[in-house]
């Protein structure tokens, strides 16, 4: 039989808010994360907004000294560990720290150590690069840095699987539980790469949105207008828990997840396969895994970028993979109002898919005004709605056609 | 206390997150003032950099108190 996982903690940064009860508070409300860069001085920059984490200081719960030799998406993951391990109630000790892991992905890692220390280099020379570069930079450093501060001696690990990375790290997760490596993962994914580089970057790909007179407006997705993502950083964090573990020690029960998929598209670096295959699959893969059909999924929380190939393409393939049903099926798109946090993303989406189930709400898609023809399904328009549902299924895809997909199902006995 | 000494201070104070006080001429970096080998490296850069000196590798291993640093700065100052 197979060993149950249930989600019993959330933690969020995101650029609607620094927890999750803000963070959902704006979303019911449809707010928008995004406004002109404050990072960095972006004005000869082709994007000049992004959706930053605002009001955001990693020394209100690390030693300056921690801090520093952290990467900023590394001080993201801290705090949203925090709050998940708090919300949770799972008390990390000798018991049973060997049986606690750590499964944090992000698509960059640090990406603002790279350009600083590298200026460095260039200006300077080798002997005036940081001692704690390396360590800022590298991706599984905030699943290394939550490990150390909690003491989980568990599995320990990091995807770098582009805007995949955070579900990935969910699933994987979900996988270590289910075959007995682990009792508890805190997982997700963190993000912290609006920077000069980074943002050049994107741009330069013509990946990013340029309504540059209109931040608030730019993250449109399936929407006609839509012109690309809007860039967004932050992190989401799930306590997941084997079910009887969970019971054992009283804990609140979110959600159980059921399924979890992982696919290629095997076709472009960065377009998604014109069929939808890649995507079809992923969520076939997942549902299969859930034992669920299509009919059962009540709400899907959309990869839904905002470039104009991902919603097409990503529409395309949930009326393949749904059929008729399709119709009747509430598929929104938050990154609508938080941007794309890239490796975080499946991490935020993730406790954004739980807290559906919590709360019988469903997060809109905002500034949907002018819908596009190819994507004719109900994406929740510009409103939170009411709705029990019982599964919630949440895709993610990724540069390398990299795909994941996660079904979580309301708790039962 | 000597202008270079006061500013010895300041740094270690800085880099590793110590009060004012933990730094007498006494106290050694990793086993009173909590630093590890990390911050040691970056102590010893910023020596470097705010004194324009250069510090070889065999002397910076040497400098393990802030008695060491003192002395260290202080003669290579002088050259």
């Amino acid at each position: 039989m197979r060993r149950r996982v249930v989600v019993t903690g959330l933690g969020l940064v995101t650029p609607c808010g620094n927890d999750v009860p803000s963070t959902w508070d704006a979303l019911m409300r449809g707010d928008n994360g995004a406004d002109y860069i404050k990072k960095f001085d972006a004005e000869n920059f082709p994007v000049r907004f992004a959706c930053e984490v605002k009001d955001f200081d990693a020394e209100d719960f690390l030693e300056k000294k921690e801090a520093r030799r952290m990467g900023a998406f590394t001080h993201f993951a801290i705090a949203a560990s925090d709050e998940a391990i708090k919300d949770s109630g799972l008390v990390i000790d000798e018991s049973n720290a060997e049986m606690v892991g750590t499964y944090i992905s992000s698509g960059i890692g640090d990406f603002w150590a790279i350009e600083r220390e590298h200026e460095k280099l260039l200006n300077s020379g080798p002997g005036r690069v940081s001692p704690f570069f390396i360590v800022s930079a590298i991706v599984n450093l905030a699943a290394g840095n939550v490990s150390i501060r909690h003491g989980a001696k568990g599995p320990n690990s990091a995807t770098a699987t582009a805007c995949s990375a955070g579900a990935h790290a969910i699933g994987d997760s979900y996988r270590i539980i289910e075959r007995g490596d682990a009792d508890a993962m805190i997982c997700g994914g963190a993000e912290s790469a609006i920077t000069p580089m980074s943002v050049a970057g994107f741009a330069s790909m013509r990946a990013l949105s340029t309504r540059n007179d209109e931040p608030e407006k730019a993250s449109r997705p399936f929407d006609a207008e839509r012109d690309g993502f809007v860039i967004g950083e932050g992190a989401g964090i799930l306590i997941l828990e084997e079910l009887e573990h969970a019971k054992a020690r009283g804990a609140k029960i979110y959600a159980e997840i059921v399924g979890y998929g992982m696919t290629s598209d095997a076709f472009h670096v960065t377009m998604p396969d014109e069929t939808g295959s890649g995507a079809i699959r992923v969520m076939k893969k997942a549902m299969k895994d859930a034992e669920v059909s299509p009919e059962q999924i009540g709400y899907i929380n959309a990869h839904g970028t905002s470039t104009p190939y991902n919603d097409k393409f990503e529409t395309l393939a949930i009326k393949n993979t749904f059929g008729d049903y399709a119709r009747e099926l509430a598929v929104s798109s938050t990154k609508s109002m938080t941007g794309h946090a890239l490796g975080a993303a499946g991490g935020i989406e993730a406790v954004f898919s739980v807290k559906v189930i919590e709360k019988n709400m469903l997060p809109p898609t905002i500034n949907l005004e002018n819908p596009d023809p190819d994507c004719d399904l109900d994406y929740v328009p510009n409103e939170a709605r009411e709705a029990e549902v019982d599964y919630v299924l949440s895709n993610s895809f990724g540069f390398g056609g990299t795909n994941a997909c996660l079904i979580f199902k309301r708790f039962d006995e | 206390m000597s202008e270079i000494q006061d500013k010895i201070k300041q740094i270690i104070v800085d880099e590793l997150g110590v009060d004012d006080a933990e730094v007498t001429e006494n106290a050694r970096f990793i086993e009173d003032l909590g630093a590890d080998s990390l911050d040691l490296v970056e102590l010893v850069m910023r020596f470097e950099e705010e004194f324009d000196i250069e510090i070889p590798d065999e002397d910076a291993e040497k400098i393990q108190s802030v008695r060491d640093a003192y002395a260290y700065v202080e003669q290579n100052q002088e050259d």
